[in-house]
Formats: C-alpha cells, sequence, structure tokens
C-alpha cells in the first residue's frame, strides 16, 4: 500500500513535470517575439520560473509597455507563490539554507502536487520530483522555443503573434471554470479585468492598462465571511 | 527597449518574482492569511490575464486592431472548451494566425 502511494505520486509528479515542461516552448518562442534575446528568455526561465509571471513580464514588453509595468505585472500574479509559500511550509518545513533553495520551485503546479499527496513524506517527494522534472523541461524547452523563434520569420512571426493570447487564455481558462473555487466571481473579475484593459487602451501608456485592470478584483466583493460565524 | 534596459527588467522581476515566493515560506502565516489579502490574492490573475488576453488580441500600442489573432483566439477559445490539452491549444492558435496571415496577407 505505501509502495503504490509512491509511486502513484511519483508518476503524477513526473507526468505533471513532462506536461508543463512543454509549454517553456511557447514561453522562449513567445519571448524573442516580444524583443527578447534568447538569453533573457532562458534566464527569465532560469531565474523567475513562475510561467504566469514570465508570461506577463513578456506580454507587457512585447505590448510596447515600460518597465516599470512590466516588472509590475509579474510580480502582481506572483503573489500567489507568497500564499503557496504559507500552505507549503507545514508540509515542507525546509530548514536552515534548504529554505531558500525550496523557495524557488514554489509555484502553481508544486503546490498543487504537494497539497493532494497522501502524507508528509510523499508531499516532500512530489514537491521535488515535481519541481525538478519542470524546472529541468521548462528550462530546456525555453532555450528550444527561444533560439528556434530566433531563426524564423514571415507566416511564424504572426503564428507567434497569435500563440501569446491563447497562452494568456489557456492560463485563465481553468480559473473560470467548476471546480475552481468561486468560478463564477472568477468570471466577473475576469470580465470586468478585460473591460478595463480595452477602455484604457486609447488613453494610458501601453502596459500600463494591464496593471490597472486589477482594479477589477473589487468585483469580487468582501471577503466570505466563514460559515461558522453566521449559522444560517 | 535596450538590451541592458531588458536585462535590468528580466533581473529585477526575477529577484522579486523570488522574494515573494520566500517570504510564503519565512513569515508567519498569519500575515499572509489576512480575509483582505486572501481575496485581493485569489482574485488577481483573473483580472490581470484577462487584460493580457484582451491587449495582447485586439491591441496595438494605442489601437484597437482586428486581425489574425482575433480568429486564433476564437480557436483557442474552442479548442479550450472541448478540453484539449495546452500544447495543442497553442498549436492550433499559431496555426491559425499563420493561416490568416498567408491568405489575407
Amino acid at each position: 500500500m505505501p509502495r503504490s502511494a509512491r509511486s502513484e505520486t511519483l508518476r503524477d509528479s513526473l507526468g505533471l513535470g513532462l506536461a508543463v515542461g512543454l509549454y517553456g516552448a511557447a514561453f522562449g518562442a513567445a519571448a524573442v517575439a516580444a524583443g527578447l534575446s534568447p538569453w533573457q528568455a532562458s534566464a527569465m526561465s532560469l531565474l523567475m520560473f513562475t510561467g504566469a509571471s514570465q508570461f506577463a513580464l513578456i506580454g507587457v514588453i512585447g505590448a510596447g509597455g515600460s518597465a516599470l509595468a512590466a516588472i509590475g505585472s509579474a510580480l502582481l500574479l506572483g503573489t500567489r507563490n507568497t500564499v503557496y509559500g504559507v500552505r507549503l511550509l507545514p508540509l515542507l518545513a525546509p530548514r536552515g539554507f534548504r529554505r531558500f533553495t525550496t523557495a524557488h520551485w514554489v509555484i502553481d503546479e508544486t503546490t498543487a502536487l504537494a497539497i493532494s499527496a497522501p502524507d508528509r513524506v510523499l508531499a516532500r517527494l512530489a514537491f521535488l520530483v515535481g519541481g525538478g522534472s519542470i524546472f529541468l523541461l521548462w528550462n530546456v524547452t525555453t532555450l528550444v522555443g527561444a533560439f528556434g523563434a530566433a531563426a524564423l520569420g514571415g507566416a511564424a512571426k504572426a503564428a507567434l503573434d497569435a500563440i501569446v493570447p491563447a497562452a494568456f487564455l489557456a492560463l485563465l481558462w481553468p480559473r473560470l471554470r467548476r471546480p475552481f473555487p468561486e468560478a463564477a466571481v472568477q468570471r466577473r473579475v475576469a470580465l470586468g479585468g478585460a473591460v478595463v484593459a480595452l477602455v484604457l487602451t486609447p488613453f494610458v501608456p501601453p502596459g500600463l492598462q494591464v496593471i490597472a485592470a486589477v482594479v477589477a478584483v473589487a468585483l469580487a466583493g468582501p471577503p466570505r465571511k466563514a460559515a461558522a460565524e453566521e449559522p444560517a | 527597449m535596450s538590451s541592458g534596459v531588458l536585462w535590468t527588467v528580466v533581473l529585477v522581476g526575477s529577484v522579486g518574482c523570488y522574494l515573494l515566493k520566500l517570504v510564503g515560506l519565512s513569515v508567519p502565516a498569519a500575515w499572509v492569511q489576512q480575509p483582505w489579502v486572501m481575496r485581493i490574492v485569489d482574485f488577481v490573475p483573473a483580472a490581470l490575464l484577462a487584460a493580457l488576453v484582451v491587449v495582447q488580441a485586439v491591441t496595438s500600442g494605442h489601437d484597437l486592431v482586428l486581425d489574425g489573432r482575433l480568429v486564433a483566439l476564437a480557436v483557442a477559445a474552442i479548442a479550450l472548451a472541448l478540453r484539449a490539452p495546452f500544447i495543442v491549444v497553442l498549436l492550433l492558435a499559431g496555426a491559425t494566425g499563420a493561416l490568416v496571415h498567408v491568405v489575407w496577407g
């Protein structure tokens, strides 16, 4: 029983690592299309290593946005990982220097793997194997995508321009559907964010409309009270 | 944007994102798990990603531009609704964008 739970955890972690790692090629290609050098794209996958923030940064750069707007959008999307760290701390309990290396792999996928593992030992295994395989593949495929895109031209550029919005939609999509918590509210906020960005586009410096779209978070309303506090 | 500025953006953004991860592993949980903080963190990605979708799909600088990107986005949405894998969604969108480019120039 523990043996099969262990192999199941290993299989899930490696499988997710392979699947997610392949998206790196799309990132590498899109980064070069946005004007980064292949080495800058690779530095981002190596050092930033959080997909949504990486795509946001190059998205703003590609739209002609300022340096501050690009960094700001990456950081705003990176706040998720702070919350993930809080959830992972009791499971992984990294001590001393391990805290600094563990932090680098705190992303959507490793958090999901660790939290869904049946116990703490397997949670650590899932985090290590998932994090390791995603990190390795994400970086290799970023290089392939970046240097591949740099060698292309013409219709390939049009293909890349079309891939970037589709990539953002694919990142957004799971949040808008059940079983994601409060999917209907997420849809309202997403629609609000899209409208704010579109309306501001003619008037603000490019990229700033993306940052300004966070005001749509207000559409989510106040925090829900714990059910125990208010018996119906 | 010059190469030097781009490198600065890449490195500052990376350090910032790393520190956001490290903070979660380093501060008391109660500091982060405030109801309002959690509310905002839960919904920021939806607002920002949706904004990035429309900015990337239908704008160019200050202008609204309708071209193959929007057609590709529609194809991507259909593929996602049919639960296609991420990589298939991107390939379909890319092929659509290239096709529209070739057909309409």
